[in-house]
């Protein structure tokens, strides 16, 4: 009897202070995102004032959310295509050939995964800087003349982002790729061989469908992944107000001290990311191969 | 290995060379370039910039560390992120255990909870976060007398540690749920009580996964910037190394100090790779445990 006492106060010590913290900074904010998206709070005092669905009203005719959503799919869709094909293509030619180097291709591709946003925005400051910049060099290098393309003025900022974001990316999947194809048996292709299948008919007949279960899973991650990242490359990398994606409009709609607008655009784009991968998990849903 | 790779043309496996050497290229060049920018003289960005640097020009980080007071958001993130990691390693521990080892009521519904918290982005719930704050500062300010919840490194460090909790607790209880329950059971006969137990005996056998926890989170949190941005705002108020730099790099646009500016995104990237170099075996691996983050 001593001893059940004794171990459901350790239990309690243990599970308590995490509970804790991941209700007050985790579930609390949550909820609150929700509640007071239904609500108008001034910016200096905290009072305030429910006005029900008037927020989204408002929300769905604002200009300017519209194209920051229409910036965020346009992201979510190129960046996830781009970075898809050229991780799998990479990891499929990396495990099936016999190359020399693999580990130092390894180490080189997943840097900048461990890098900062702010400072991947630093090094691309450079890259796009429009004279003397590292990208206007080699393309007048290549041109022949000079080049002077503006990287981040309004017309070139969405491709811009979209580099970036792919550059950041590409290691790490790749990397992730690399372990799950290993791990199908070789046996497989050499009888593939045998029966006269060449590369490119053993990678989307063996490979693919073998690591089917694991793409999909990274693709329903990457797509909510890549509506937080366009945040935080937009908020690094763009000039005020030059270029919005969703969660960065929630955020300059925080800044302007309308919060509870701000919030309804934080609903709005969580219910979007979760729709969005929900409708991906469908539709990519297959019969499942055994190895 | 196999018969496909002794039958590869020369000119494919060449091919492939080309398309991974240009791959490395492309991700390894931009970060060399701003490792020898950052040992540039100012007059040197005006001219090609695939120069190499005329001499080692130190003062940019003289002047980064000091004048664009980087060296003090190195102190700030050193402090922030060995708290979090502490507060976070102090409290996910225990909790982890428990949640994959012991049968008690309420388990199911936290475990369930914890693992919803995955999919809980803090760049949703920042700006609640930052308001929660806020009014407590008001309430503090009428009854103590003095606010002091945001622009507090500590504060910081507590709101990072929570935030990182789900993940945390999701894979260390994926691992302690792999140990065999004799361990304890041994431990309990010899008369040994829960706490030492698992401190003694569990803790010590979870090492790996818990070098893979701090490797991650210090990434996470040394790199981190929203949080660090909204909830430390104050203009004169202490900074974190990348929202330092972030402020650097907006003023640089109009005062062109290109040489601080790369000597300051050295200084934020040098201790992560550093880091990256001494464990990157342990990190790739490790990665296919964390494929939930990103």
């Amino acid at each position: 009897m001593r001893r059940s006492k004794e171990r459901s106060r350790f239990i309690f010590l243990c599970v308590a202070p995490a509970t804790i913290l991941f209700f007050i900074f985790m579930v609390l904010p949550t909820l609150n995102v929700f509640r007071m998206s239904l609500f108008e709070r001034g910016a200096y005092s905290p009072t305030e004032t429910f006005v029900g669905l008037n927020n989204f009203k408002v929300l769905f005719q604002d200009a300017k959310f519209i194209s920051a959503m229409q910036n965020t799919i346009l992201l979510i869709v190129v960046v996830t295509i781009v970075t898809f094909f050229f991780a799998l293509l990479f990891a499929g030619i990396l495990t099936r050939e016999k190359l020399k180097g693999q580990n130092f291709f390894r180490v080189i591709f997943y840097i900048p995964n461990i890098l900062s946003v702010v400072v991947i925005a630093g090094i691309f400051s450079a890259v796009y800087k429009p004279e003397n910049g590292m990208l206007n060099s080699v393309l007048s290098f290549f041109a022949g003349r000079e080049v002077m393309i503006l990287w981040k003025d309004q017309q070139m900022v969405m491709i811009s982002i979209i580099i970036a974001m792919v550059w950041q990316a590409i290691g790490y999947y790749m990397v992730m790729y690399m372990a799950s194809m290993a791990a199908v048996p070789a046996d497989l292709y050499e009888s593939a061989s045998l029966d006269g299948a060449g590369r490119t008919a053993q990678f989307f007949q063996i490979t693919l469908p073998l690591i089917w279960t694991n793409i999909r899973t990274t693709l329903t991650f990457f797509i909510i992944s890549t509506i937080n990242m366009a945040f935080l490359f937009v908020k690094a990398m763009v000039a005020k107000g030059m270029a919005d994606v969703g969660l960065s409009f929630m955020y300059s709609q925080k800044d302007a001290g309308l919060y509870g607008y701000a919030m309804a655009a934080g609903v709005v784009i969580f219910l979007f990311s979760f729709l969005l991968s929900a409708m991906v998990n469908r539709v990519t849903r297959r019969d499942v191969l055994e190895m | 290995m196999n018969k496909t790779v002794k039958k590869s043309e020369p000119l494919f496996k060449a091919f492939i060379y080309v398309a991974l050497i240009t791959l490395a290229v492309l991700i390894i060049v931009p970060v060399a370039w701003v490792f020898l920018a950052s040992v540039k003289q100012n007059s040197e960005f005006y001219g090609n910039p695939w120069a190499l640097p005329a001499g080692f020009y130190w003062q940019n980080f003289v002047n980064a560390w000091n004048a664009a007071s980087m060296g003090s958001y190195m102190v700030n993130s050193v402090i922030v992120t060995a708290l979090s990691l502490a507060l976070l390693l102090v409290v996910a521990l225990p909790a982890a255990y428990c949640l994959s080892r012991f049968q008690f009521t309420g388990r199911k519904l936290l475990n369930t909870c914890f693992m919803a918290g995955l999919f809980i982005n803090v760049n949703y719930i920042v700006v609640p976060i930052f308001l929660m704050l806020k009014d407590g500062d008001a309430f503090l300010k009428t009854t103590l007398g003095s606010a002091m919840l945001l622009n507090n490194l500590f504060v910081l460090a507590v709101v990072y540690a929570s935030t990182a909790l789900p993940f945390t607790i999701y894979l260390l209880s994926g691992y302690f749920a792999t140990l065999p329950h004799d361990f304890e059971e041994a431990a309990y006969i010899d008369g040994a009580g829960y706490g030492a137990t698992m401190v003694r005996i569990i803790f010590p056998m979870a090492q790996p996964s818990i070098i893979t926890i701090i490797l991650f989170n210090f990434l996470s949190f040394w790199n981190e910037y929203i949080i660090s941005m909204t909830l430390m705002a104050s203009a004169t108020g202490q900074r974190t190394l990348p929202v330092g730099l972030l402020n650097l790099m907006q003023a640089q646009q109009s005062s062109a100090e290109y040489g601080i500016l790369y000597a300051g995104l050295v200084l934020v990237m040098l201790p992560t790779l550093i880091l990256y170099i001494c464990v990157q075996k342990k990190l790739t691996q490790g990665m296919t445990v964390g494929g939930l983050k990103g």
